[in-house]
């Protein structure tokens, strides 16, 4: 009997992981709305929760970031009810969603601009988007071979999971060319966030970055740009961005499962509507239309 | 030639002198710089109001009521269980092939990295037990990753009691148990109290482990039930430094502040409850 | 009374009993949730493309190599700061300050072990990345070496604390014994003290240094996360393997192949701690064997 009692406690060991509790709620529950997603709509995600809360206190809306990536999966997953992306859905996400009984449903609900930035001291001001799909690939790695200084080219980025990423490359390093397989230069910065661009940016002079318009400061220095070496060199601003004289500009959107419905529906209405992009355009960013 | 016992015993102290001037100064310049800058952030207003803003302005109360919550939970999962372990291995354990494999188990466990944490912990208790993005999701996490800290320091403590008190003990009548609870584990308490602090310590501090089994970028109010994710100090911290634009620098260090003070309160009560009881160490 | 007393005792042997195995579940139970998440991985991919030199997953590029050697180089420069400044520091507070600065210095080092990653990863790349960079001379301040330095001071206080206990714990007969010998002071420490607990500093060696390889926030901020492999590499930017996983595991859908190889990734951490500490483990039991023999 002793020496059975000593395997008791092993056995229980292996028992109690299997008790588990009831299945907790969903994402849903019909006064609390999840927003997952996009880092460089986090801000306006948030500013919109913020806001809208004074308008319908009824609603609790809480929002998170980690990436375009991040929301979409969330999305797939049923574990938020609305995602943020930077870039558009990918076919195979669509694939997986629909796999999942998810069917998503996009909203382009603002506009940014994607500023290439350097440091103040950079002499430079003005690039093709050749020159800097060259930059970020690996084939040019001095300032000196752009006209600028004698300094070896610290490329700055955001990380893999940032729609932000994913949208430069296809856009800017292979200047929208699907056949095109090139891609970042091994050594270039995959930093976790935008303010860790705009601090290496800011201070160091071999540095060159990219960013959102609504998370570029005043520490750096926006570069204008052109397709056609040629000229017109146009600077990012939200008139450039709107007028679509700035060659990269990209949507902001958001995925929702199937039509909304509920106080989702009246959120997204809100967000689309003249409030909702008036807080767009206070934060920097490019309201749709 | 050789150098005298006298002279490389100074030698070496002067060494180790230099050393340690050097690691106090490294950790005071940190604390104060942090201090410098947070200080002038921290009002009554800031730690008890919700952000606004943004996260811009406001205050960081659900932060900090996030970090308690999660420390208190994970303590209460991972003290008791810890505690039993060490004293299994310190008073019952012979010395077999499984006592050993416990050893290596404890030691691996201490090794894992925390990022390592969060997927286990993501995997099991956030997707395979269906706790969802959870405070219980976190605190477990951050309880079994707490637990070696705790085990090993205080397996150490329980081991440095003399054998001679618990033969006195069971001498005089004491069952094993009586012996640990009344003798062995009073006498232990300082360096197993080290150990508990530096654990929790940790796991207040943690990120990774959190990251994707409970954090919160933002949520417009407490969290209600162990079932609800929470905001934290450390993810706050993270999400405040690198995605805000605009966030005032104050702020930032306002919330390191914050943790610091948190993390040094519990180290003060450590340290004196520790210095209180070796004073009384009867050995 | 008595009957009641054998039933709690049994009780209570039973639950310690438990708690005693659990070291053992829990690491078992992560091996077979990470082997079970991550080795259809090695059959998803080719072995010669996890072998390769590139990771970018956005093209199925999940070459291993610059991860790995991201962080070893890291780990091994935090190695050679804290170890060195950890077993010193802590012989200083043990054995030769008196005893109200001991009092004072151990509270203090605890301190750095209280300071969250994400804020010595802020100052990290606030202060020290620049200066790192400009001293230096190097394209950037986010490098391998910085991430090394912020480890090393995360790793510090653990190493300390553990092995002042360590050395704290060693009878003061042996002390003074050696004394009583006509031994100077710094010989009882360095040759009867030291080696008397060299079990406890070793143990506290093991746990700083796995303390900074599982680091992920601090080097996330600091170290620049470009995955290559250089000879001089501990100035350049690297990725460590925590980074990727923390970096990109948000984004994976469960079950498709990036989340896999992150897995994948997991298991060799994994693997790697498990083997350093099965290392570690068998050289604290020969060295504890040896010093039962000789107080025989």
């Amino acid at each position: 009997m002793r020496r059975a009692c000593r395997f008791l406690p092993v056995i229980l060991c292996l028992i109690l992981p299997a008790c588990s509790p009831p299945e907790s709620s969903s994402a849903t529950s019909s006064n609390a709305i999840t927003d997952r997603g996009s880092d460089t709509l986090v801000n306006l995600a948030l500013a919109w929760a913020e806001t809208y809360a004074k308008i319908d206190p009824s609603v609790s809306i809480s929002v998170s970031g980690g990436g375009s990536g991040v929301g979409i999966t969330s999305l797939i997953e049923k574990t938020t009810d609305i995602a943020n992306a930077s870039r558009a859905i990918k076919p195979e996400e669509v694939q997986s969603a629909k796999d999942n009984g998810v069917e998503p449903m996009e909203f382009i609900v603002a506009r940014d601009a994607i500023g290439v930035i350097v440091n103040p001291a950079n002499p430079i001001n003005q690039l093709t988007l050749q020159q800097v799909s060259d930059i970020y690939s690996g084939k040019t790695s001095n300032w000196k071979d752009l006209g600028g200084e004698d300094r070896p080219i610290v490329r700055v980025s955001r990380e893999v999971t940032s729609g932000t990423h994913v949208y430069f490359l296809e856009s800017v390093i292979r200047l929208g060319n699907s056949k095109d397989t090139t891609i970042f230069a091994a050594d270039t910065l995959l930093l976790p966030s935008s303010e860790g661009i705009m601090s290496e940016v800011g201070q160091n002079p071999n540095a060159i970055g990219y960013d959102g318009l609504g998370y570029i400061t005043p520490t750096v220095k926006k570069i204008r740009l052109s397709k056609d070496p040629a000229g017109p060199f146009i600077e990012p601003t939200v008139a450039t961005a709107l007028d679509g004289t700035y060659p990269i500009s990209r949507d902001l959107y958001m995925y929702t499962n199937g039509e909304p419905t509920g106080k989702v529906k009246e959120y997204l209405d809100w967000i689309l509507g003249p409030e909702g992009q008036k807080v767009v355009s206070d934060l920097g960013f490019v309201p749709i239309s | 030639m050789r150098v005298s016992r006298t002279v490389t015993q100074r030698i070496a102290f002067a060494l180790l002198t230099a050393i340690m001037a050097l690691t106090v100064l490294a950790i005071l310049a940190i604390i104060t710089y942090i201090f410098w800058n947070g200080l002038p952030a921290i009002s009554l207003e800031f730690l008890s109001a919700m952000p606004s803003n943004g996260m811009r302005e406001g205050g960081i109360w659900p932060a900090i009521v996030g970090t308690v919550i999660l420390t208190i939970g994970t303590a209460v999962i991972a003290v008791p269980i810890g505690l039993l372990a060490a004293i299994y291995l310190s008073e019952y354990a012979s010395d077999s092939p499984f006592t050993r494999t416990i050893r290596i188990a404890i030691v691996n466990l201490s090794g894992i990295p925390s990022v390592v944490y969060g997927l286990f912990g993501l995997a099991l208790f956030v997707l395979f037990l269906g706790f969802g993005s959870s405070i219980l999701a976190s605190c477990l996490t951050l309880a079994i990753m707490t637990l070696p800290v705790i085990i090993s320091t205080a397996e150490e403590a329980l081991r440095s009691v003399p054998q001679s008190f618990r033969v006195v003990s069971i001498s005089m009548g004491g069952t094993r148990w009586q012996t640990i609870w009344r003798i062995v584990l009073p006498q232990a308490l300082p360096g197993i109290l080290t150990g508990v602090i530096l654990g929790l310590e940790r796991a207040a501090g943690e990120t990774a482990p959190i990251l994707f089994t409970g954090a919160a970028f933002f949520l417009p109010q407490l969290p209600q039930s162990i079932f609800d994710e929470t905001m934290a100090l450390p993810y706050h911290l993270f999400v405040i430094s690198t995605q805000v634009p605009g966030m005032p620098v104050q702020l930032q260090y306002g919330t390191a502040l914050v943790l610091l003070i948190f993390v040094l309160a519990m180290n003060l009560i450590a340290t004196f409850i520790r210095s209180y009881f070796r004073r009384k160490r009867q050995w | 009374m008595v009957r009641n007393r054998k039933l709690y005792e049994a009780i209570i042997q039973f639950l310690i009993r438990v708690c005693g195995y659990s070291a053992v579940l829990f690491v078992a139970a992560i091996f077979i949730f990470l082997l079970q998440a991550g080795l259809p991985a090695l059959v998803e991919i080719a072995p010669s493309s996890l072998l390769g030199l590139r990771w970018y997953p956005i093209t199925t590029q999940y070459g291993l190599l610059p991860l790995l050697y991201g962080s070893f180089i890291i780990t091994f420069g935090a190695a050679i700061f804290s170890i060195p400044f950890g077993i010193a520091t802590a012989v200083f507070i043990a054995e030769v300050a008196p005893r109200w600065m001991r009092e004072v210095l151990k509270p203090f080092v605890e301190i750095l072990a209280g300071l969250p990653s994400v804020v010595l990863g802020f100052l990290g790349y606030l202060v020290l990345a620049p200066l790192i960079r400009t001293t230096l001379n190097l394209p950037t301040g986010l490098t391998a070496l910085t991430g090394s330095i912020l480890l090393a001071a995360m790793a510090l206080p653990t190493i300390v604390s553990v092995a002042e206990d360590a050395l704290d714990a060693v009878p003061k007969s042996y002390r003074d014994g050696a004394l009583a010998l006509g031994a100077t002071k710094w010989q009882t420490i360095w040759r009867v003290t030291l080696p008397a607990a060299r079990s406890g500093v070793l143990t506290a060696v093991m746990l700083g240094v796995g303390r900074a390889i599982g680091e992920t926030m601090a080097v996330m901020m600091v170290t620049g996360n470009a995955a290559q492999i250089r000879w001089d590499g501990l100035f350049y930017p690297a990725r460590t393997m925590t980074a990727t996983i923390a970096a990109e595991m948000g984004e994976v859908a469960s079950g498709d192949v990036h989340y896999r190889v992150l897995f994948l990734i997991a298991i060799i951490l994994f693997l790697i701690t498990f083997i350093v500490n099965l290392i570690a483990s068998s050289m604290l039991i020969r060295a504890k064997k040896r010093a039962e023999r000789m107080l025989s």
